[in-house]
């Protein structure tokens, strides 16, 4: 099953060579200080894409995953300023919280296909920013803000990870811990892909009556992926939430929710890697646009449908195209 | 023979059309049983509800004793009884090799978390597949096209293929839905003895759903005739073609057509 060829290996090397000591050197050297908070987006970006890339995996488009990013930032901002947790307890307990909204919120509708399950997981973003501003304690249309940034982790007096109101730099500090989430989600997601759970998804997104006609609980798959899905959410919304130290009912609206598919319509439905590319190309693609003024949207919407239409199986499909697989 | 499969006063009212009126049969260990009838009368609906794909209004199907009826799908395969489908529900991005792999899932010793971290026995369940899957290949004759993808499988090799992922699940009773639907002479009796080797060499028993009545004179040790969602006659081949109210009520005036 670990059948890495060298190539992979070295691929995995040069890209973790890049994140964690390329883009530090190039910012030292560019002085352009601002490119961790962008980067640092699109690493928290990705880790929600990836979920939504996963209930893709069992054949379900989901249009929700700003939802569940929103109640992870929610969860996390909550459990440390009301309750003075750690944040970084407060971030599984994020993730966990997202999971378990999404297994109840699932058992009812994953039995919908198609445009049904996508129409209902639209509304859950709204939903969600509507419960927002309605409940007592996520603090209405104010939200929370001044939310402390991460403090610091020791195991018998040796400093696991530094207090970040006390680093000089908390944006190259946010910047690394994204990036590690990063990889360890992708990770997760390569592995979980190519195992046997993976295959039992692609049975059905293949053909779901043979799959349970072979044998597959295809209900407690669909909520098993949907709750891992939507726990990549909430700890992209947790993190996203600490770095902005703030929450807001429109932290995460309709259009992230969105976007969040359209990173991995854009990237590749059949690679793993494919919403992480596709995340950092519509960010970075929106930001060289801004020169174009008021037709920023309009040539990026151009742009999309002619990606779409002439890369249906999104931008990593051009270097597989040859006979290549993933 | 004590019945392996036994069904018992099922109905199936959709409305108020009664597409299975009061049906009961058994079904022996090691046999080739088959339920034949004209189009519309209830063979497809009696089908699903054994394999549960759909409830039964009244009445249950037992297995070894046990009901298997208005339970979920994949909880009748878990107990040995395992459908497959006519030739358009494959996997069709998956290789002959993958489906067959896949369809070994119920063999898993692991759990789902110790394929994550790749556990012992996990690697030793794939090994295992693997095996398997050529061996279940070579015996279907499919080696050759074990690295085609499902998609790219013309329709013979499409009805072979859903018949090695039923047999992949290791089950006792394999449900056949019409495995000779569209197929000319040669090739229904190439798949005539691909269903009696799987019987003979693999110890499973077969029930099948069909219209092609020379196929099923051949290949059955008895047949279930149904008509308006009634059973109007059971027995062997040569009692069903001498049966007056099969010839009647199903064949009308047509004996060449079960002249064999």
């Amino acid at each position: 099953m670990m059948n890495l060829s060298a190539k992979h290996v070295l691929g995995v090397a040069i890209f973790l060579l890049v994140i964690f000591v390329g883009v530090p050197l190039f910012i030292a050297a560019t002085g352009r200080w601002d490119f961790y908070f962008t980067l640092t987006s699109v690493a928290l970006l990705a880790i929600a894409s990836a979920g939504v890339w996963l209930t893709f995996y069992i054949g379900r488009i989901n249009i929700g995953q700003g939802a569940f990013a929103l109640v992870g930032a929610y969860v996390s901002a909550i459990l440390v300023v009301k309750a003075g947790w750690s944040f970084w307890l407060s971030l599984p307990a994020a993730g966990l919280f997202a999971a378990l909204v999404a297994a109840l919120l699932g058992l009812p509708i994953l039995r919908l296909r198609g445009v049904y399950f996508a129409m209902i997981t639209l509304v859950f973003t709204q939903v969600a920013t509507l419960t927002a501003l309605a409940l007592p304690i996520t603090n209405g249309a104010k939200g929370i803000t001044n939310i402390p940034l991460p403090s610091g982790v020791s195991l018998f007096g040796i400093t696991l990870i530094p207090d970040f109101g006390e680093i000089e730099n908390a944006r190259m500090a946010f910047y690394f811990t994204a990036c590690i989430l990063m990889v360890i989600t992708y990770a997760t997601l390569y592995r979980l892909v190519n195992s046997r759970l993976g295959h039992l998804c692609r049975s059905m997104q293949q053909n779901e009556e043979l799959a349970s006609s072979i044998g597959v609980n295809i209900t407690y798959i669909r909520i098993l992926i949907f709750s891992i899905s939507s726990f990549f959410g909430g700890i992209g919304g947790a993190m996203f939430g600490s770095i902005s130290q703030s929450v807001y009912p429109a932290t995460f609206v309709v259009k992230d929710s969105v976007d969040f598919m359209l990173n991995c319509f854009l990237g590749g439905l059949g690679y793993v890697f494919g919403p992480m590319l596709g995340t950092l190309v519509i960010y970075f693609g929106w930001d060289l646009l801004f020169e174009f003024g008021k037709y920023q949207l309009l040539i990026y919407s151009i742009i999309l449908i002619v990606v779409i239409r002439f890369l249906p199986d999104g931008l990593l499909s051009i270097r597989f195209s040859k006979g290549g697989k993933k | 023979m004590s019945p392996l499969l036994q069904v018992k006063n099922v109905t199936k009212k959709y409305g108020g059309l009664t597409a299975n009126n009061d049906i009961s049969f058994d079904v022996s260990e090691n046999e080739i049983l088959s339920v034949i009838g004209p189009n519309g009368a209830g063979k497809s609906t009696l089908f699903k509800m054994i394999s549960s794909f759909v409830p039964t209004t009244s009445g249950e199907v037992l297995y070894r004793g046990e009901r298997i009826s208005n339970l979920k799908p994949h909880m009748v395969a878990r107990k040995g009884v395992v459908r497959t489908f006519q030739e358009t529900t494959i996997f069709k991005s998956m290789t002959v090799r993958e489906s067959v792999v896949v369809a070994q899932h119920l063999r898993a010793k692991a759990s789902l978390a110790g394929y994550f971290w790749g556990s012992k026995t996990a690697q030793q369940d794939v090994d295992s597949f693997g095996r398997y899957a050529d061996e279940l290949l070579a015996f279907l004759g499919m080696t050759a096209i074990s690295d085609e993808l499902a998609s790219n499988l013309p329709q013979g090799n499409l009805r072979a293929l859903g018949i090695a992922i039923g047999l992949a699940t290791d089950p006792k009773v394999l449900l056949l839905d019409e495995p000779f639907a569209g197929m000319n002479h040669d090739e229904t009796m190439r798949m005539v003895d691909l269903v009696r080797s799987v019987r003979d060499e693999r110890g499973v028993t077969v029930m099948l759903v069909e219209h092609d009545m020379p196929a099923v004179m051949k290949i059955s040790d008895r047949i279930v005739v149904l008509n308006f969602g009634e059973k109007i006659a059971e027995g062997t081949p040569s009692e069903i073609q001498n049966n007056e109210k099969v010839i009647e009520a199903y064949l009308g005036s047509a004996d060449d057509e079960i002249g064999m």
